[in-house]
């Protein structure tokens, strides 16, 4: 079956033509990340021209240590996507045309970075991006409008107001989240056994 | 007519702004208001030159919000099939003439942080509708304007008064020249770059800024292609069960319309895709002029943009 439309769909990280490379990753980006410079042709170059930004990935993967060793010109790890995100802002605003910008790991933070791009103007289309390791989802209740990170099973309970919600293909590129809609509604209580989906 | 419904006009001013460009003004002839239209849109204005019907497109070039009149400014084209001189020899306030509904291939990107505009001579026409709509907005712009000499640049001086900070002016007759990498090089991260010009000119910005790493969605560009001219062949319409003639200097368009086909457009000048036509056969080769058709359509030989395409042979036979 085709994935329904908004479904976001990831490729594979590629050194583009660029003055300045911008590249962020969690956990098990850190992979995509080491073969995006594997594949520069002037590695020197491209090193000295990339910025990285590390974080743990879902479960807490760390492979920091990895991605330092790299020698970027400039890798900053922080604890969490969240503690970082002023940094990716400033990034941003201080960019210019020209800058690549690369996203790899989990969906949630490919989705929340991507959504920082293109609020900084950049064209979605613009930036690179490759899923790498866990599939766990960020989703918001339609609901009561809390989003619940890392939800690998389906059936959840939401996070913020406790009801059931069964986790949707259907993707916000605004709120960088999929769509959690409760599964109970018309029989309360009638909850499936929750299956584990998006490890 | 394609184009919405045709607006009936009458020319109000005629204003020459140097030896090549004049401004020229329209009103409606039924007292409403013009549809309001955005930064960068055309309209096709159809003439009756002697007995020809000339459709050309021109970039409406006033305040957008402004619905009591439609302005464009035409160059003089001494060496083109026509439909500007006939615009500058022979209108004048009070010739009539009917205009298109205003169509936008060349829109702002309302996503973008900040706009660069590139115009080169009388380019600059959809950048003066654009700015407009970049101060109602309240949007971050800077043009960049070349021309031969001050006295060809249209608008140069009304430009410099009323957005002096935002605009830069290059002059050829003074040596002044466009540091285009250095431009580019220092635009804000979602700067959206316009440029409408030359042909050459548009290809030398659209390059150096994909070399630059500029994302292909950032870049828009804009350009009318006037159709060429070329021996005279056959076209049947294989739909219609009729043949046409194309004259040396009428369009496939023009000569289907001429037959009292009335088929699809929007721009006449290559760009939009409106007028694509599937060919049946084709006894000769196909002149492919448009920004339209992929390479691989137009190595196919299965399709035509007859406003500005033409064939070298004796006929082609058309699906219309």
């Amino acid at each position: 079956m085709e994935p329904i439309l908004s479904r976001p769909r990831y490729g594979k990280l590629a050194p583009a033509k660029g003055r300045a490379h911008l590249a962020m990753a969690d956990g098990e980006g850190a992979g995509a990340l080491l073969d995006l410079v594997a594949q520069a042709p002037d590695r020197a170059g491209f090193l000295a021209a990339l910025h990285v930004i590390y974080v743990p990935g879902p479960g807490g993967l760390d492979r920091g240590e990895e991605v330092s060793r790299l020698g970027a010109a400039l890798c900053h790890r922080a604890p969490s996507l969240a503690a970082t995100l002023p940094r990716l802002r400033k990034v941003l605003a201080d960019a210019h045309m020209g800058t690549q910008v690369y996203l790899a790991g989990s969906e949630g933070l490919i989705g929340q970075a991507l959504r920082e791009a293109m609020e900084a103007g950049l064209p979605f289309s613009a930036v690179q991006t490759e899923q790498r390791g866990s599939l766990a989802r960020r989703v918001q209740c339609v609901h009561c409008k809390g989003v619940t990170e890392e939800v690998v099973t389906d059936p959840f309970r939401c996070s913020h107001c406790g009801l059931h919600l069964f986790v949707r293909d259907h993707y916000s590129r605004r709120l960088a989240a999929f769509q959690g809609v409760n599964i109970d509604a018309e029989e309360p209580g009638q909850v499936p056994l929750p299956v584990v989906r998006f490890a | 007519m394609s184009g919405g419904t045709p607006i009936p006009v009458v020319v109000s001013e005629v204003t020459p702004l140097n030896d090549l460009v004049t401004r020229f003004r329209f009103r409606r002839r039924d007292g409403l208001p013009f549809p309001a239209f955005s930064g960068g849109a055309h309209t096709v204005v159809e003439m009756d030159d002697h007995g020809t019907r000339r459709r050309n497109p021109y970039s409406l070039m006033g305040d957008p919000a402004d619905t009591a009149a439609y302005s464009i400014s035409v160059r003089r084209d001494d060496a083109g099939r026509g439909g500007s001189l006939y615009l500058h020899r022979h209108v004048r306030p009070g010739s009539e003439l009917v205009l298109s509904h205003p169509v936008n291939l060349f829109p702002l990107d309302l996503r973008a942080r900040k706009h660069l505009f590139i115009a080169g001579g009388i380019g600059i026409t959809p950048f003066l509708a654009m700015i407009h709509q970049c101060l109602r907005l309240g949007l971050r712009f800077e043009l960049h304007y070349t021309a031969r000499t001050r006295a060809l640049g249209a608008y140069m001086d009304d430009l410099e008064r009323q957005h002096g900070r935002n605009v830069r002016l290059y002059l050829d007759d003074q040596d002044q020249r466009l540091d285009l990498s250095g431009l580019l090089a220092r635009q804000p991260l979602g700067t959206a770059l316009y440029v409408c010009g030359p042909k050459p000119m548009i290809a030398w910005v659209l390059a150096t800024a994909r070399d630059m790493g500029w994302p292909e969605a950032a870049l828009h560009s804009e350009e009318f292609l006037a159709p060429p001219t070329g021996a005279p062949f056959r076209a049947s319409l294989a739909r219609s069960g009729i043949g046409v003639t194309v004259g040396p200097h009428q369009s496939l368009l023009e000569a289907i319309e001429a037959a009292g086909l009335d088929p699809p457009y929007l721009c006449r000048g290559g760009a939009c895709g409106q007028c694509e036509t599937d060919v049946l056969a084709c006894e000769g080769r196909i002149l492919h002029n448009d920004h339209w058709l992929t390479d691989a359509q137009k190595a196919s030989g299965t399709k035509i943009m007859p406003c500005v395409s033409r064939i070298e042979g004796p006929s082609i036979t058309l699906d219309r």
